[in-house]
């Protein structure tokens, strides 16, 4: 394993210096979005300075190196996630984006009435609600995975939930709101014993946990470039060659196609056909960086030392009293969820920010995980490859604080 | 009192208080002794929508004023609506639905204003304003 230098780790993210109400910054929000390198921030710069024109179309010289650069963060991608090929990679907005491409053309070509998705009960409200417009437009239905108390899927009625009807199972890697990491492999081994096709949401994993999608045999991956280090408005979709091919375009517009007359228009090739408009070329080109700056520092390192930091939050929050917390799966990564008896997480996150101390609180768009453990929300801290045990101590400094206010 | 005139001594009660987390306990303090809405109208129809924790208003008239009764799942927020209580309630429908608020940016809570601020002060402020026109148009 290369050595893990937090200090420098830390000087490479300027945001890192500023100070939130006079007091320096302890962001722990990262499952909503992390910080970005110095090296990120260059290359968003560089792009407008030196580089910026439409990707696909000029023949002029800027126009061909934007495209290249864009192309040249595709088959980074590709290598990041070891895709077989890279017209697999589909650049997208968003993991939101992605999973509505997914339900919206994989649906209208292969799901029809009386048809069943497979989702669990720990995803994102952006990987139910598409299903659920698909249900309502086609008539089929979501089953859902149930979860235990500590927040793990139970495997056995997965099995269960698999009928005739059953067209595609679709669920998250790690869950955003209690930080379970689901056993993929295994899952998907057992969608694939039905020809099941799986769709892995990896939004919250690909900047924790090596990812390849060959060896996961997954169908689809999904996920986002500012959740690891990378711009904002950005995001892939990974699919399977022949799955990509066998469903109809998402949107129509320039760049998707071959030939366009007012009788028939002939769709592009992967991974053109996904990619109707203009993309988000800045943000395109600088996942690059973003994935440089990962595999620099590498993804073993930084789950090792995000572990151990895991590891020392949880220690050090249950010695707050009255501290619960939701979510205490065996295998868990970089999420820590929890409420304080009788305090509303709101309360707490107003007082904790008037700290300078950023974390989440809510639903986290996981109303039903809320539901599933009957609160209304939680506080959420979510760890970065940045942050250190004194974030951690400053937090349960803060939390103390709080407590004795709204106690 | 006139409502200007309890947002001008609501804006000394929090000159007093220099630092964040006095301004805070006051707030805090403030939610504790809002009048308490009625078990029964803690339903969804008074229910609040815009906030990250449960809020309740139950606006009623009496001689023409309208009295305004809350709750909250949250004391902070508890503390916010019980801030908009003092000043609006016991006021005419009139009177509400034109009051200008200018103390919540004189105390420092403008941040607070924002339509996608979690607390929703902007919604308590808005439906306060929407009750009293209701009322009106019914008076």
């Amino acid at each position: 394993m290369k050595t893990f230098d937090i200090q420098k780790i830390r000087a490479d993210f300027p945001i890192l210096k500023r100070e939130v109400n006079n007091k320096p910054l302890v962001y722990l929000d990262n499952g909503a979005t992390t910080q970005k390198p110095k090296a990120v921030i260059d290359a968003i710069v560089d792009y407008y300075t030196a580089m910026n024109s439409n990707v696909h179309r000029g023949v002029h010289y800027l126009s061909q190196i934007s495209t290249d650069a864009f192309e040249v963060a595709r088959r980074k991608v590709q290598g990041f996630i070891n895709a077989e090929h890279e017209h697999e990679v589909i650049v997208t907005k968003g993991t939101t984006e992605s999973i509505n491409i997914v339900a919206s053309c994989y649906g209208r070509a292969f799901i029809g009435e009386g048809d069943e998705i497979i989702i669990s009960a720990m995803e994102h409200h952006s990987n139910i609600v598409p299903w659920q417009m698909l249900c309502d437009e086609k008539g089929c239905k979501l089953r859902v995975i149930p979860m235990n108390d500590a927040g793990e899927l139970d495997i056995e009625a997965y099995k269960a939930l698999f009928s005739e009807r059953t067209k595609l199972v679709s669920f998250t890697y790690v869950s955003n709101a209690l930080g379970t990491i689901n056993p993929v492999r295994e899952m998907i081994a057992i969608a694939h014993e039905h020809q099941v096709p799986v769709l892995i949401d990896g939004a919250q994993a690909v900047q924790h946990i090596a990812v390849d999608v060959q060896e996961l045999d997954v169908d689809f991956f999904v996920f986002s470039g500012h959740k690891m280090y990378g711009p904002t408005g950005v995001g892939i979709l990974y699919g399977k060659e022949s799955l990509l091919n066998a469903m109809p375009p998402y949107q129509g517009g320039g760049d998707m196609i071959k030939e366009v007359t007012f009788e028939k228009t002939t769709y592009n090739e992967l991974p053109f056909k996904f990619e109707a408009g203009t993309p988000n070329i800045e943000a395109g080109i600088c996942l690059t960086a973003a994935i440089d700056y990962i595999e620099e520092i590498g993804l073993d390192a930084i789950k090792a030392y995000e572990d151990e930091l895991l590891a020392y939050a949880t220690d050090e929050l249950a010695k707050v009293e009255g501290v619960r917390f939701i979510g205490t799966a065996s295998h868990k990564s970089s999420v820590i969820s929890f409420i304080v008896d009788g305090i509303h997480p709101y309360d707490i996150g107003v007082i904790l920010d008037k700290l300078g101390i950023a974390v989440r609180t809510g639903h986290h768009c996981a109303q039903p995980v809320m539901d599933r453990f009957g609160i209304p929300g939680t506080v959420r801290a979510s760890l970065a490859m940045y942050n250190t045990t004194e974030d951690i101590d400053n937090l349960v400094q803060g939390l103390k604080r709080a407590v004795q206010m709204l106690k | 009192m006139t409502i200007n005139e309890i947002q001008d001594e609501l804006i000394e009660d929090f000159a007093f208080y220099q630092d964040w987390m006095e301004k805070y306990e006051y707030i805090i303090q403030l939610g504790k002794e809002v009048p308490l809405i009625d078990e029964a109208y803690k339903t969804d129809q008074y229910i609040i929508k815009g906030c990250q924790s449960k809020v309740w208003l139950y606006p009623e008239l009496h001689d023409g004023k309208i009295i305004f009764t809350a709750d909250s799942d949250a004391i902070i927020t508890k503390g916010l609506v019980s801030l908009m209580v003092k000043v609006l309630s016991g006021h005419t429908p009139e009177e509400i639905a034109k009051a200008d608020l200018y103390f919540i940016d004189q105390i420092g809570l403008k941040d607070h204003l924002s339509p996608t601020r979690a607390n929703g002060l902007l919604s308590m402020v808005k439906q306060m304003k929407l009750y009293a026109l209701a009322l009106q148009a019914k008076g």
